[in-house]
């Protein structure tokens, strides 16, 4: 699915990009700081859940850290990209002043760009892999900045290029499921010419992103720019729709689908079995973000109720931790801790999104772990118990694995606890497709390179294969997964 | 969007509305529920599926107005739409033919009862139904229970209709007098707590049918987990039904209660507003 590297290097050969190389010396790009990104204030941002924190780019500041970027002749930058972005060709684009031709590039292969462009781990991926940290231990090109900028400006302009797609082949291939994955599958195949029909079980059509990402990270309106892109070319989209039990398979063959991808997601919170942890005020980070994000329950005019804390106790260190943590401190928390059983160096959460959380005022408690949480006498959890942790060998998964400190108990007192330790895949759909090959862990199995599930017709990707990843990589999925459905259908 | 074709009700409290889903009204099985939201700015809660005509495409739902969502939703009339509707959601009653199953429903529990009545007595299983409520207006659905039933005992606290006495006294009397191999109950918590003490007793499986809070009712969110045989368990997609004999209901009961405080600050904020308008000229 990689740009073919003769089409990168054809680009690059263009009279503009040789213009644009030539016109300022390399030492004067590397001379250049790269940009940052200016940022709502600490104490402003943590009393709105829905203002964004980042605020983006200036022209200005987008065009010079543009001309940072060397346009390489080997751009290994795309190699780090899972959804192949032409990333040195709209990069030049913003610095030649076109950034409306830097928007259509990202469109080329991401049907998300504005997502892409805030909530992408860029450090470990493109951005890891630029010239700037390679060879000249520098921090990389802004990607993700300029990826956002672009995206931006383009919606802002009012002037939306819609990608070009083929001429429709007739054929009606579907999604079950609307979050990351399922999208970019759908865009790429409604560029192949297909009849791309998207199902969403909850009433929002954007999975994870539109429930699990909070307002001050990932506005909705952004989300639904993009889907109204996607509608654009021919997308359709059906909300309320459970495919397996508002409809079975067999009946959506029947009304002509050929294909299927499925993109449900990982949807079962996992809880940690502890004593108490069913008390009320003890929730999945799901719920709470569900019903802040999704059903906007902190604001006066939703039906939805929320809990308020004063004292938070967040459990886990990823994403979804400090989301979780920051929103509680929106929601009037005085105190909001994470409590994370290894240490900061393991987390698994963005570099940003630590930094913000420190800046906003969160604790940060880690090699902690909860042991066990007490009640008052109406059941809503007023205490909990923790006990600190070492770091011993390494594990399966690289990090050095937790230890119990013996005798090392304390209690904290709390109001609100979220539970923010990882999330299982959703058993629905699996459980309506008695053929699917499924994982002990209720992952659905696929060929790894085509994204082809047990059943010849079923593709699958994002996180009910990978059991919980990123926005991108399920991203890079849904792409791989349009790619070989479009070659299994149109040579069967 | 769903139409709402058809409004009955049954009291003043209790409503029963027929809806257009005709997707569901098809794959819908006993014991399945939906999760409906009224308005945009709506909550998603759970409603055990009453009945359906895969015919005309409809399904049938009981609510009773407890607090903001159901009255929202009792308030609409035919005609009006319901924002969003999905389902069906959770695992089907497991019916078969075991002989003599004991069905007892209490309050608004006996909608969600009647289709796996239906069902019970249609594999061939003698089917006695005990039907309670508070008072005679509060017995629901008795005609249809009693066209799928071999037998139907009506309770009353208060003794205006049927005989007076809780649900398990009933039940109680129909165990002594003959081999039940199979109850299944459906109602307010506490009921189906005492129900489940009471067939334990007698060492009948039961099965209970729970109405946790939910919000996405897919396996999402965890909010409506209960404890079953000391395990965590999701009413939406393990249950909604459960061995009442594992359920611990007095965790369930406090559960139930997690959002008491801001749902009744919400509920008389809204009949605040209702008064409001009401008095509008």
């Amino acid at each position: 699915m990689s740009i073919d590297p003769e089409t990168i290097k054809k680009e690059r050969s263009v009279g503009w990009r040789e213009e644009l190389r030539s016109k300022t010396k390399n030492k004067d790009r590397v001379a250049i700081e790269r940009v940052h990104m200016p940022e709502l204030e600490p104490e402003i941002r943590v009393h709105h859940q829905d203002r964004e924190v980042n605020r983006g780019l200036t022209l200005a500041q987008a065009t010079l850290e543009a001309i940072r970027c060397m346009d390489c002749v080997n751009p290994t930058c795309i190699e780090g990209c899972p959804v192949s972005i032409n990333i040195p060709k709209f990069i030049k684009y913003i610095e030649s002043g076109d950034i409306l031709s830097a928007a259509s590039t990202l469109k080329e292969t991401n049907a998300l760009p504005a997502v892409c462009g805030r909530v992408c781990p860029q450090e470990k991926q493109c951005e890891s892999r630029c010239f700037y940290v390679e060879k000249l231990k520098k921090p990389p090109v802004a990607i993700g900045y300029l990826e956002r900028f672009a995206a931006d400006f383009e919606r802002e302009s009012g002037s939306c290029n819609i990608p070009e797609t083929l001429p429709p082949n007739g054929i009606r291939v579907a999604t079950v499921g609307s979050g990351p994955a399922a999208l970019a599958f759908a865009g790429d195949m409604a560029k192949y010419g297909y009849d791309v029909t998207v199902f969403e079980a909850l009433h929002e059509i954007g999975g994870v992103l539109k429930y699990g990402i909070p307002e001050f990270r990932l506005p909705n309106a952004i989300v639904d720019f993009e889907l109204e892109n996607l509608r654009k070319m021919g997308v359709k989209f059906v909300t309320n729709f459970i495919v397996g039990r508002t409809a079975t398979f067999d009946d959506l063959k029947e009304q002509g689908f050929k294909g299927f991808f499925i993109g449900s997601g990982a949807g079962l919170p996992r809880f940690m079995e502890i004593p108490g942890e069913n008390f009320n005020g003890i929730l999945s980070s799901n719920e709470y973000l569900t019903r802040v994000n999704l059903m906007e329950a902190h604001s006066d005019d939703s039906d939805t109720p929320i809990l308020r804390g004063k004292n938070v106790a967040v459990i886990g260190g990823g994403n979804t931790a400090m989301d979780s943590v920051r929103t509680a401190l929106r929601l009037g928390a005085e105190r909001a801790i994470i409590i994370y059983r290894r240490s900061e160096v393991e987390m698994p959460a963005r570099v940003e999104e630590v930094k913000h959380a420190k800046e906003e005022g969160v604790e940060f408690m880690t090699l902690c772990n909860p042991v066990e949480y007490f009640a008052d006498k109406n059941g809503r959890v007023n205490r909990m118990r923790v006990v600190r942790m070492d770091l011993g060998e390494p594990d399966a998964s690289g990090r050095r694995r937790p230890m119990v400190i013996e005798g090392s108990e304390f209690d904290l007192d709390v109001d609100l606890v979220i539970v923010a330790v990882g999330v299982s895949p959703n058993p629905l759909v699996p459980a309506s497709l008695p053929g699917l090959n499924v994982s002990r862990w209720g992952t659905i199995i696929v060929d790894e390179d085509k994204m082809q599930t047990s059943i010849p017709e079923m593709f699958a990707g994002g996180d009910i294969v990978r059991g919980g990843a990123t926005v991108i990589l399920a991203m890079g999925d849904g792409r791989r997964a349009a790619e070989h459905m479009h070659f299994f259908l149109m040579t069967k | 969007m769903n139409k709402i074709v058809e409004k009955e009700y049954f009291s003043e409290k209790v409503v029963k509305i027929v809806v257009e889903a005709p997707e569901i009204a098809k794959s819908r099985k006993a014991g399945n529920f939906v999760i409906l939201r009224v308005g945009e700015k709506g909550e998603r809660f759970p409603l055990t599926i009453a009945g359906a005509d895969p015919e005309k495409g409809t399904i049938t739902l009981v609510v009773q107005t407890v607090g903001v969502s159901s009255s929202k939703l009792a308030a609409l009339h035919p005609g009006d739409f319901i924002t969003d509707l999905v389902g069906p959601l959770g695992q089907a009653t497991h019916v078969e033919k075991k002989g003599t199953i004991l069905a007892a429903g209490g309050g608004v529990g006996i909608a969600p009862m009647l289709p796996i009545v239906e069902a019970f007595k249609k594999a061939g299983n003698r089917v006695i139904s005990v039907i309670a409520a508070r008072s005679r207006d509060l017995i629901i659905l008795e005609e249809q229970i009693r066209e799928w039933s071999d037998e139907v005992v009506v309770m009353t606290d208060d003794g205006s209709y049927g005989r007076q006495g809780l649900v398990t006294t009933g039940m109680e009397e129909v165990i002594l007098r003959e081999k039940v191999d199979e109850c299944i109950v459906i109602g307010p918590a506490i009921m189906m707590k005492f129900a489940a003490l009471l067939t334990k007793k007698y060492n009948i499986p039961t099965q209970a049918s729970l109405n946790t809070i939910m919000v996405d009712g897919t396996g999402m969110c965890g909010a409506c987990r209960v404890t079953v045989g000391g395990k965590t368990r999701f009413t939406c997609v393990d249950g909604p039904e459960f061995d009442a004999h594992q359920i611990d209901f007095d965790e369930m009961l406090m559960r139930m209660g997690a959002y008491r405080n801001e749902e009744k600050q919400a509920f008389d904020h809204y009949v605040h507003q209702c008064q409001c308008q009401k008095e509008k000229p």
